[in-house]
């Protein structure tokens, strides 16, 4: 079906804390769910690997807690993985661990790479600025110098995810959750990126809102056939947006699959349960 | 109350470490090196840091000009003046040509500065990329990994707001095409008088606690985007209702007898020696 990942992750791990003698082991660590009682320090991902391929949507779900944000933080480069490795496959970047790459190029994957929308609107917007200006940031970032261009480019994102025009010099802060929403992902669409990571984009949102950001996204995925990682701890959002899905459970993954085969048939116990609350 | 004794106010110590700070700052144009702000007889926000600038690098034989948004004669410029001479006994002039060091408030000099002269600017606000991102911590990043997205977006916000830059004033600067630049709040019109200085800018800001440095023949180069070029303010058309003069900085007042928008030079000294020169040369006239 698919030839080579866009983005392949091996072995990322992320802790919170520095271990000790006991959580130190490789294996039998005595955790109790991600969290050493010896310590105190947590575990938010440990030995995740996965590949993206290219115009897919990856969903990953999990109960809170389970280190999915913390998944997406260390992909994005908010925050630094303990260790592990990602590649991305692209001729300039092809055969690095862009985990080990210097700031400065951390930052061009970020700004031509990557795109990324927070589960907090807060975290992906500049609340204060306008939205045209929020699109611009990123379209600023990748080097653009051109008003003119950038106005134009921004302006038809906006109407594609259907904010009216006339509110474009508005602040996102006076915009409704939804509205924030379709201003992020307007934002982390500018400049196409080929990877867009999405983190719980519809928790909060009334469901008639929600509905609508998930169709969003769904047609972004269609017409523009950008590879997705969509993070939700709603089985429902993933039914309705994901291919293939990865279940995370204390920081591991312990299940992956089709979609469909998943929500058919979950060979593990917890998301047995998960599929049945669902149903 | 016990006089303060030492030249200069400060005592060497002071002046050493503020110095080293200077020289930091020369060494790396346009970066913003932290100093020790000390307590001044004057309020913070009336210009401490210029003042503590000036007060580390004055010598005997320098000679002092002090103007407050082209005044030499407005009250702060006074009493800055009036500081430094009981402390030090240099010699204070209004003349620019004769200065060796000139602590500013707003504004650069009209007659250009040359080699061997030092201004001093008065900075309220160092830190161009605050309004973007309220924290230190953050912006000392930002300014490492030259990521001065925030610098262009603000001015892309203007666009948008007002269908120009609207800077005032304290329109940012590339320094040395590397680090971004407050100038301090000078209009439009004097930034490129920073691009190749003959003479060595210092900029000290005494509340934020920051010296930094334009050294002479720097490149420093006002942000614009391709499409929307930096422009000075204009006076295209206007001169000085009392010298004549165009091309310069100038102040608008309402004429109240005629009611009428009359332009005059802001850089009163300029003004001034321009208004004497005039005379002279009628005097010359009427003789001849
Ligand atoms: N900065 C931090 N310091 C210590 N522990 C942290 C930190 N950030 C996250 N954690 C812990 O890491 C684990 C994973 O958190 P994470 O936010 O990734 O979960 P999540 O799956 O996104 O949950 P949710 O569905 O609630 O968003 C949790 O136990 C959390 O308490
Ligand atoms: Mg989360
Ligand atoms: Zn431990
Ligand atoms: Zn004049």
């Amino acid at each position: 079906m698919y030839e080579e990942p866009i983005l392949s992750v091996r072995n990322l791990k992320k802790q919170f804390g520095p271990g000790c003698h006991q959580c130190n082991q490789e294996h039998d660590k005595g955790l109790e769910k991600n969290y050493c009682p010896n310590c105190g320090t947590v575990y938010a991902c440990q030995d995740i690997s996965f590949d993206l391929f290219p115009g897919e949507i990856l969903g990953i779900v999990g109960e809170s807690g389970s280190g999915k944000s913390t998944l997406m933080q260390c992909l994005y480069f908010d925050a630094d993985a303990t260790s592990g490795e990602a590649y991305i496959h692209d001729a300039a970047l092809d055969g690095q661990n862009v985990f080990s790459l210097s700031s400065q190029k951390k930052r061009y994957i970020r700004n031509h790479k990557y795109g990324m929308v927070y589960q907090n609107p807060v975290h992906g917007l500049k609340m204060n600025f306008s939205s045209i200006g929020n699109i611009a940031e990123k379209l600023i970032a990748a080097g653009n110098r051109n008003v003119s261009e950038m106005e134009g480019v921004g302006k038809t994102l906006l109407e594609n995810v259907h904010i009216p025009l006339f509110r474009m010099k508005e602040a996102p802060k006076n915009f409704s959750g939804g509205m924030q929403q379709r201003v992020q992902i307007a934002k982390a669409l500018s400049n196409n990126p080929p990877i867009l990571f999405l983190d719980e984009v519809t928790t909060g949102l009334d469901l008639s809102v929600q509905a609508n950001v998930l169709d969003l996204i769904k047609r972004i995925q269609r017409e523009l056939g950008i590879s997705m990682v969509v993070v939700s701890h709603d089985l429902a959002v993933i039914r309705m947006l994901a291919d293939r899905t990865i279940v995370m459970l204390n920081g591991e993954i312990i299940e992956e699959g089709l979609t469909d085969q998943i929500l058919e048939d979950p060979q593990h116990a917890y998301t047995q349960q998960l599929v049945y609350s669902l149903l | 109350m016990k006089t303060n004794t030492h030249f200069a106010f400060f005592d060497e110590g002071s002046k050493k470490e503020i110095r080293r700070a200077i020289l930091k700052a020369v060494a790396i144009p346009g970066y913003q090196v932290p100093f020790a702000s000390r307590e001044m007889p004057i309020a913070r926000g009336w210009g401490t840091g210029g003042l503590q600038i000036t007060l580390s690098i004055i010598g005997k034989q320098d000679v002092l000009k002090v103007i407050d948004q082209g005044a030499d004669e407005s009250v702060n410029a006074v009493s800055i003046k009036k500081l430094v001479q009981a402390t030090t006994g240099v010699k204070l002039t209004e003349r620019t040509q004769e200065s060796s060091i000139i602590q500013s408030r707003h504004r650069i000099p009209e007659v250009a500065l040359t080699e061997g002269q030092i201004l001093v600017l008065q900075v309220p606000m160092p830190e161009p990329l605050r309004p973007y991102e309220a924290k230190e911590y953050q912006t000392k990043i930002l300014h490492s990994e030259e990521d001065y997205s925030g610098a262009w977006l603000m001015l892309f916000e203007q666009i948008m707001k007002y269908g120009q830059t609207a800077t005032g004033a304290d329109h940012p600067v590339y320094v040395n095409n590397r680090y971004v630049m407050a100038p301090s709040p000078i209009p439009r019109f004097d930034n490129p008088k920073m691009h190749q200085s003959e003479a060595l800018i210092l900029l000290g800001a005494g509340r934020e606690k920051k010296i930094y440095a334009v050294p002479p023949y720097t490149d420093v180069a006002s942000l614009a985007f391709d499409d929307y070029p930096f422009a000075v303010e204009s006076f295209e058309g206007k001169h000085c209702h009392l010298c004549g003069a165009t091309n310069v900085f100038m102040d608008e007042l309402i004429d109240h007898s005629t009611g009428e928008t009359i332009y005059q030079c802001n850089d009163t000294s300029y003004c001034m020696e321009r208004l004497n020169a005039n005379v002279e040369a009628e005097v010359e006239e009427n003789h001849v």
